[in-house]
């Protein structure tokens, strides 16, 4: 069927089969920082936004998007590099493939919280498994650029 | 200085934060085929009838292969160097099918409705045998996994396929009964692993395409390209310089991308149609048809005096190598040598084991790669005999641990030429409290808090066996570009051998340009595994530099008229010392293509005849619901001695990482299997790696010891990391609880029943 939607910031029209998948059809459309990790919604390495909120594109059908607004991190880039580079400075991208889901779910996390707690970090990307860094460095990561956010006075919050 | 030992960015990190397209799925050409397996419902089957005619009617089908259609000659998929340890007893597809999962067909179509539906249409027919199921009844089994005679073991590993054995082996010092007899003191024990799965993020997947000479081209998320170059050779009965392999950036591999789980599909396709072809794991067939750790039984006995002195170690391991046998001959081996060695001035010690065939699927290399199976058996041991004697565990340790100096017979009689295993223990203590903490604390809610500690210790690659090499080149503008053929999977190594580079050139890092890897090429490497890329690939580096260093040298004093003995390099430029005059390095650089008689590129290997161990002590604090048996890591503390850490940062998320992993299989990790010999644990739903809520706090501290024999004093850090978590947990289980949990994972189900058990 014909849908219509926003990808990035960009006006998207396009045939889909009815059982495709969001995660394929962003990967067709070039966002191949969508990854696949597991097929059952176990591991957060699909991560994009829809109309803003973190969602699983390995379990929605693309026709659900109809209409709406997704992002990937292909349009995320400037809050990606700015947050990853503390990522980075740990050494906690590791392998990198769990990376863009990760980000996609923090950066949706300092959205709702810009001043979360440990607990509060380790709660909202419990459902993005990494099986390279464990875990340590990320949070060590996210909290550097939380700090570094607040010396400048400014909140964590990624403008889309 | 400058670089090493500095805890500088990746190389590629910003790549991989900011979701570049890098990895094989991102950059494999647009009109690929795509390749799936049809894949058998039965452990231990032959094929009677197999009908595609329907199957290849529908519209975009390319191919479908089955039996019939691959060449005949056996081969192994284990990454090793040749003559491989592992025997030669696979087929691209057998009509024999070993284990539920076992490829029977290889279907190619242009999409993957298409593939999935001439999936469904073809029609098997199996006479269906009886498994063998337990790996305790395999030897000698009247059912043989491999029955065929075309079965063939290259190296004298003690394999016997009318036995179903892999490997057996024995070896002993000293008189162990006798020493055991005068002991004061033997505790025993029986332990048993599971096939843990590595479960990187990226499931195995490999693209092929011929290139303009029509050659192969892989393009394969692997860690062996040249092992990989081979096995294909050996598959598809094509010559090596038909082959080209390489890798793109790597989704995690931890062991997994050391065996070729799924390059030869592909490549048989696209050698048979000409066209570009890819094949991508789904989770559930990186479970059930890949390459896990080796099921182990270890029986472990110690024989100690009632002052703590430990006399004897005796270790027997039974390894489940699975339907195939990659890897089991070698994993095996370091159940004894990395556990037994950690125990200094024994009397005798003896270690044998048996690796044999069952109807399960193959297992391959996993970080520890046996160290951790025997470790977790040796180290648990330990404990149980500090609590036999009511010794605190730590003092046992302090009185018998390896130290620097010591001969370790058990480990192929080298020295541990560096060892700050002491270190690191007192260290740990200290940072986990164990003196007021040590053995539990009541929490008056029903709750225990307890600690529990163990040692680890693995090598920095294999002896006399492992190559790394570098070739390092002088580009105009004077910079370097440093080809590799190990494989970063995310651990970091093209970035930390730039750092070992650039510390040598005296250069930017920025001013070395890193290539891997690539059989056409890269200069040869056995391969990123067994710890070998920092100590191995790292000191290859350091050789090559060094040579070119005195080419720039030598080409500088050319230029200046003056005497390659009166010149020197400082990095930017050469000069000569009796004159004072100088060259510029980026002048050097274009001469260098001018004219020129003398490549500034240099390709060095190495190897090494001994392995130095890195050393770990891993402790950890848990809190135990005495009720439910839910276990809660509160902190777990891990001090590592890998020598020099090229890269702190990235040697701590190594470690850290390490634990994580560690303690998933501790503590989660289950793989069961129906009585049919279906696994069951086919999803990360039903296969539970830890998530970040799972892990507790993880605290790393470097202890670092100097290797002179590796690369700024550097040891491996990748693997001796997973290696504590399982007998650390399990000892402060027993502290908690009085329970003893000898097989893995230790749920919170067993802490439960146990508890239970005892109340009656």
């Amino acid at each position: 069927m014909m849908i219509k939607l926003n990808l990035n910031g960009k006006s998207v029209s396009a045939d889909v089969a009815e059982d495709s998948l969001l995660i394929d059809f962003l990967r067709e459309h070039g966002c191949y920082s969508v990854k696949r990790g597991c097929e059952t919604s176990n591991c957060g390495l699909c991560t994009v936004f829809l109309d803003g909120k973190p969602v699983l594109s390995c379990s929605l059908l693309t026709v659900r998007a109809d209409g709406k607004t997704v992002h990937t991190l292909e349009g995320l880039q400037k809050e990606a590099e700015e947050f990853g580079a503390f990522i980075a400075r740990q050494g906690a991208e590791q392998c990198g493939f769990c990376n863009p889901g990760m980000i996609m779910n923090a950066i949706a996390m300092f959205r709702e919280n810009p001043d979360p707690t440990d607990e509060e970090i380790l709660e909202y990307l419990a459902g993005n498994l990494c099986r390279c860094s464990g875990y340590e460095g990320q949070l060590r990561g996210i909290r550097a650029f939380l700090d570094y956010k607040k010396s400048k006075g400014e909140t964590a919050i990624c403008n889309m | 200085m400058q670089y090493v030992n500095q805890p500088v960015m990746k190389k590629d990190a910003m790549a991989l934060v900011t979701g570049q397209p890098v990895f094989m799925d991102d950059v494999a050409p647009a009109d690929c085929l795509i390749v799936k397996l049809l894949r058998s419902p039965h452990a231990n089957a032959i094929i009677e009838d197999i009908k595609i005619d329907a199957a290849m009617r529908v519209p975009g089908i390319e191919a479908i292969y089955t039996w019939k259609d691959v060449p005949q000659q056996r081969f192994t998929l284990a990454g090793q160097t040749f003559p491989e340890p592992s025997p030669y007893d696979r087929l691209i597809l057998d009509r024999h099918v070993r284990f539920v999962g076992d490829p029977v067909a290889i279907i190619a179509g242009s999409t993957e409705k298409a593939v999935d539906r001439a999936m469904k249409i073809i029609k098997v027919k199996y006479q269906v045998l009886e498994p063998v199921l337990d790996f305790h009844t395999a030897k000698d089994n009247a059912i043989l996994v491999h029955p065929e005679e075309n079965w063939k073991a290259l190296c004298p590993v003690g394999a016997d396929n009318k036995r179903n054995l892999c490997a057996t082996d024995f070896s002993e010092e000293g008189d162990l009964d006798q020493v055991l007899s005068e002991c004061d003191i033997v505790v025993e024990g029986t332990y048993h692993t599971k096939a843990n799965q590595q479960a990187m993020m990226e499931t195995f997947r490999t693209c092929c395409y011929l290139d303009t000479y029509g050659r192969l081209n892989i393009l394969s998320s692997t860690q062996i390209i040249f092992h990989v170059r081979r096995i294909v050779s050996n598959a598809l009965g094509i010559p090596k310089s038909k082959i080209r392999v390489s890798k793109p950036r790597i989704g995690g591999g931890f062991g997994a991308k050391q065996s070729a789980v799924c390059e030869i599909y592909p490549a048989f396709v696209t050698w048979m149609t000409k066209k570009p072809s890819k094949i991508i794991y789904t989770r559930e067939e990186s479970q059930i048809a890949s390459s896990p750790r080796h099921e182990m039984e270890v029986k472990v006995r110690i024989g100690a005096m009632n002052s703590g002195k430990i006399r004897a170690i005796d270790v027997y391991t039974l390894s489940n190598t699975g339907a195939y046998g990659e890897h089991g001959p070698t994993t095996v081996g370091l159940s004894g040598h990395k556990s037994i060695s950690l125990y200094r001035n024994l009397e005798a010690y003896r270690f044998a084991y048996d690796v044999v065939y069952t109807n399960e699927m193959s297992a391959g290399a996993y970080r520890g790669y046996g160290a951790t199976q025997g470790l977790f058996a040796v180290e648990t041991t330990v404990n149980k005999l500090a609590a036999r004697l009511n010794i605190d565990p730590v003092k046992l340790r302090e009185q018998n641990m390896v130290q620097e100096g010591d001969t370790m017979p058990s480990y192929y009689h080298e020295t541990a030429t560096s060892c700050a295993l002491d270190r690191c223990l007192a260290r740990a203590k200290e940072m986990i409290g164990w003196d007021e903490k040590f053995p539990c604390r009541d929490m008056g809610n029903g709750k225990v808090r307890s600690v529990g500690v163990a040692m680890s210790m693995q090598g920095s690659g294999i002896s006399g066996v492992d190559v790394g090499s570098a070739t390092i080149k002088l580009n105009d503008d004077g910079i370097y570009t440093l080809m590799i053929g190990a494989a970063d999977m995310g651990t970091g190594c093209d970035t930390t051998l730039a750092q070992v580079a650039a510390e040598c050139l005296d250069c930017c890092l920025d001013d070395i340009t890193v290539f891997s890897a690539d059989t056409d090429l890269s200069p040869y490497d056995s391969g990123s595994y067994a710890s070998s890329t920092a100590y191995i690939t790292g000191g290859a580096v350091v050789k090559a530099c060094g040579k070119l260093r005195e080419k720039i040298t030598q080409k500088g004093a050319e230029m200046l008229g003056c005497d390659a003995s009166d010149a020197e390099f400082s990095g930017k430029e050469v000069f000569c010392n009796s004159t004072g005059a100088s060259v510029s390095l980026t002048d050097i650089a274009t001469r260098s293509m001018v004219g020129n008689h003398e490549a500034l590129q240099v390709t060095e290997a190495n190897s090494s005849p001994t392995s130095p161990p890195p050393f770990m002590v891993g402790m950890v604090e848990v809190e135990i619901d005495k009720e439910t048996g839910a276990l809660d890591i509160i902190d777990y503390v891990g001090v590592v001695d890998c020598g020099t850490p090229l890269n702190p940062n990235l040697a701590r998320v190594q470690t850290e990482g390490g634990i994580a992993q560690g303690i998933g299989m501790a503590l989660s990790e289950d793989i069961q299997y129906t009585q049919k010999g279906q696994l069951m644990n086919n999803s990360l739903m039903q296969y539970k790696i830890p998530s970040r809520l799972d892990v507790g706090r993880i605290r790393v501290e470097l202890e670092s010891s100097y290797e002179s024999s590796g690369p700024f004093g550097a040891k491996s850090i990748g693997e001796v990391v997973i290696n504590t978590p399982s007998p650390a947990l399990a000892h402060a289980v027993a502290n908690a609880t009085g329970l003893w949990i000898d097989e893995l994972p230790i749920t919170a189900e067993k802490i439960a029943m146990g508890l239970l058990a005892h109340e009656d």
